[in-house]
């Protein structure tokens, strides 16, 4: 009887493992109560629909690993992305893999303390235009934590923290994608530990125009390794990373009291560390709260390497740096564009609203000077850049550490 | 059908593991449970008490008909505040089924019932419940985490299609219905009701039908009262209305401010006055290759150039417009916002 039971059972388990796991899993999601626990099976589900969970509290969503519980979108049918978490509280993921998403793979939207722990969000057969555009993706969340965790082959950012505040991106790997890990209109984040590699950019701290959530600041970028990040740019034309350079190792855009410190940085063959101002996408923007300007913006204790090779020539700048610097392009590119507003007598800014530079290993550094060669773009050979690397000689008070408000 | 009954067996399981649930303070099993419905419920003809509406410009789904009721409490009624918003009794129906006729082209033709969705509001909130009609279209049964079901019809130009029908689930409900972290119907507004709806082959403005039989509190001033154009009829407004009216029912229950997509900056109900929020040269933010490797969302002028026009047109899941509930393009919707984009005057 016992026997007869199991294998009862065993059959039940067995078909809700095939056509069924999908609804099972997202009655699942409907019907959590806090303190739930929805744990995924081994195995390779695919799964037609965007799987998604809406207004829960402390929710745990654990497989068995990333690489034995994987959620496969390759025949999704409906929804932009795999799984959609929003208006929910202290959410953690862990251990599963998303594969294949149309959209985005993980997406958090109004989430306060959302962790994704062990998880890979992966496009299989590497960079294409048209893998979806995310990977890890919260957006408008409080308090997240991003450990340990895998993102592979997104057609814009393998890990990307966009409108958030309260973050912290650690221990996590991104590779194949166009940006490898993004914190874009967000403040007080810390990214450090990761390893960031073969992306077309490694780490990109943004500031855009037009949106609800606006002036991210307060970004520490450190003891990352940011290695060969060097492959062609893949992203749809329209979006903000396809202006990036193939090349670039941690781009800083638009952004104030950013820190960044003890990175390992080799082998991005355009700019090891690029910090500009929202004017070198050459957009308009009527935003009038807007500021494009960069400030406050510290390098320093990182180590740079990089074996002579051409920069990208894709890309305007890319150009620019092969027509007078050949195969030894400067590590620190800065287009020269400090906030006006922060002028103080006698034309000078103070050391703690500039561009300051210091103690690194092996860093050369490059002034475009965008606002006096900006007529003379295209003609490089006649553009007055500095490379003194002593103008930016100063120090910073640090910016100081994220604590987050998970249980 | 097996997996409609599978549907069904798990969703029995589940709610004895999840008794407490608080949908399933609410939830009937069966359509036919809430008593809305003359017998046999399947004709929709409803009881009294139970009113039927339509709405001025519709969100497209995939050319599915719809029945729209209301109900609301015995002597309650709606109330309104100063910018026309409803106030909605506790306990007030808002009922929506879908079908299609096996002939679109005919409205006589037999009609196959897919689902119905009941909105109720309870407290400050509104639930929203899903229902899936069986083969027999005897009945309708709560389905939480939605369907897929095969439908077929013959279309507007006399050929058949099928499509791979999805009923939303409940998350996928509240998708579209969010606004501020608040689920909200979408449909019924002053200027989406305000027009005349045939009861009983005697026809009378929906607004005055629900005043007269008391579940709507009166205006001061009626003739103020704002009226959405209908997209679909030529003669209805101009093509600068009829235009705002779609992008307002089919995209801005997300695309406004407080909806789920304002991370994008692009808002579209009828009343957004700033050209860039309009997607006017507005570079996209998230988009991914929803962009179509296009730079603005719209470019006056050049339909074919914008962005909007791409995704409307995509049935692509990563990047057609809207995200849910289409498995088609709207013809009808996509000339309309291509003509619009085309007569905007060109700038820059």
């Amino acid at each position: 009887m016992q026997f007869i039971r199991s294998i009862i059972i065993l059959k039940f388990t067995f078909s809700l493992c095939l056509a069924e796991f999908e609804k099972d899993l997202q009655l699942q999601l409907i019907l959590a109560e806090p303190g739930d626990t929805i744990k995924l099976s081994s195995g390779l589900f695919p799964i037609l629909g965007t799987l998604s969970m809406e207004g829960k509290e402390n929710i745990v969503i654990k497989g068995t690993g990333m690489n034995s519980t994987t959620l496969n979108f390759s025949t999704q049918v409906e929804g932009a992305q795999g799984l959609s978490i929003t208006n929910c509280k202290n959410i953690i993921l862990e251990d599963f893999t998303v594969q294949n998403a149309k959209g985005d793979a993980i997406k958090c939207q109004y989430v306060d303390g959302i962790t994704f722990r062990r998880v890979k969000a992966q496009w299989l057969g590497g960079p294409k235009s048209t893998n979806g555009a995310y990977g890890l993706y919260p957006v408008q969340c409080e308090n997240v934590l991003i450990e340990h965790c895998v993102a592979i082959a997104a057609s814009d950012a393998g890990i990307y923290v966009g409108q958030s505040k309260n973050i912290i991106v650690r221990f996590s790997e991104a590779f194949e994608n166009v940006a490898g890990i993004e914190i874009e209109n967000s403040t007080k984040a810390d990214v450090y530990g990761n390893n960031v590699h073969g992306n077309t950019g490694g780490i990109l701290v943004f500031d855009l125009p037009d949106l609800v959530v606006k002036e991210g600041k307060q970004i520490r970028i450190f003891d990352n390794i940011i290695k060969k990040n060097n492959i062609d740019n893949f992203a749809p034309e329209g979006n903000i990373v396809a202006k990036v350079p193939s090349g670039t190792g941690i781009m800083v855009m638009a952004t104030e009291q950013v820190e960044i410190f003890g990175n390992t940085i080799i082998d991005n063959k355009t700019a090891g560390t690029a910090i500009v101002s929202y004017f070198i996408t050459e957009e308009e923007t009527k935003d009038t709260q807007y500021n494009p300007y960069t400030s406050s913006i510290y390098v320093h204790d990182n180590i740079y390497r990089r074996e002579p090779q051409i920069p990208t020539l894709d890309h305007d700048i890319g150009l620019l740096l092969f027509t007078r610097f050949y195969k030894d392009v400067p590590d620190i590119i800065y287009d020269g564009m400090p906030d006006p507003k922060h002028l103080g007598a006698g034309g000078y800014i103070p050391n703690s609203r500039r561009l300051c530079i210091a103690s690194n290993v092996d860093a050369d550094y490059l002034n475009l000077e965008i606002s006096k060669n900006f007529e003379s773009w295209y003609s490089p050979f006649f553009a007055e850049f500095k490379t003194d690397i002593n103008e930016c000689e100063c120090e910073q008070e640090p910016i100081p550490e994220v604590v987050l408000d998970i249980d | 059908m097996g997996v409609g009954k599978a549907i069904l067996a798990v969703t029995a399981t589940l709610s004895l593991v999840f008794p407490a649930h608080p949908i399933f303070d609410h939830a009937l099993p069966k359509l036919s449970d809430y008593g809305f419905f003359k017998a046999p419920i399947n004709e929709q003809i409803p009881i009294s008490g139970v009113i039927p509406y339509t709405i001025a410009s519709e969100l497209f789904s995939d050319y599915a008909e719809k029945l729209r009721f209301i109900k609301v409490p015995n002597n309650k009624s709606i109330s309104h505040n100063d910018d026309l918003s409803f106030n909605y009794p506790d306990g007030t129906f808002l009922i929506k089924t879908f079908y299609y006729p096996s002939d679109i082209r005919d409205p006589d033709s037999d009609r196959r019932l897919i689902e119905t969705r009941l909105l109720k509001k309870t407290g400050s909130e509104w639930l929203a419940m899903p229902y899936v009609w069986n083969n027999e279209q005897t009945e309708a049964v709560l389905a939480l985490a939605g369907d897929r079901t095969e439908v077929s019809w013959v279309h507007s130009d006399g050929k058949p299609i099928s499509i791979l029908y999805s009923v939303p689930n409940l998350n996928q409900c509240k998708s579209c219905h969010v606004y501020n972290n608040v689920q909200q119907p979408i449909g019924p507004k002053v200027r989406n009701l305000n027009l005349n709806f045939s009861y009983d082959d005697i026809p009378m403005n929906q607004l005055d039908k629900w005043i007269s039989v008391g579940i709507l509190e009166p205006f001061q001033d009626k003739i103020l009262l704002p009226r959405t154009v209908n997209y679909m009829d030529t003669h209805d407004g101009n093509l600068d209305q009829r235009a705002r009216a779609w992008l307002d029912i089919n995209c801005a229950h997300c695309h406004r401010r407080g909806g789920p997509a304002e991370t994008s900056g692009l808002y579209l109900e009828v009343e957004e006055t700033d050209p860039t929020a309009l997607g006017i040269f507005k570079p996209p933010v998230a988009a991914g290759r929803g962009s179509g490797d296009l730079k603005y969302n719209i470019v006056p002028g050049h339909p074919e150039e914008s962005i909007m026009d791409f995704r409307i047109r995509s049935r692509d899941p990563g990047i057609m417009m809207p995200e849910l509930n289409r498995k088609l393009v709207h013809k009808e919707g996509v000339e309309l916002i291509q003509a619009w984009i085309k007569h905007m005057p060109e700038r820059k």
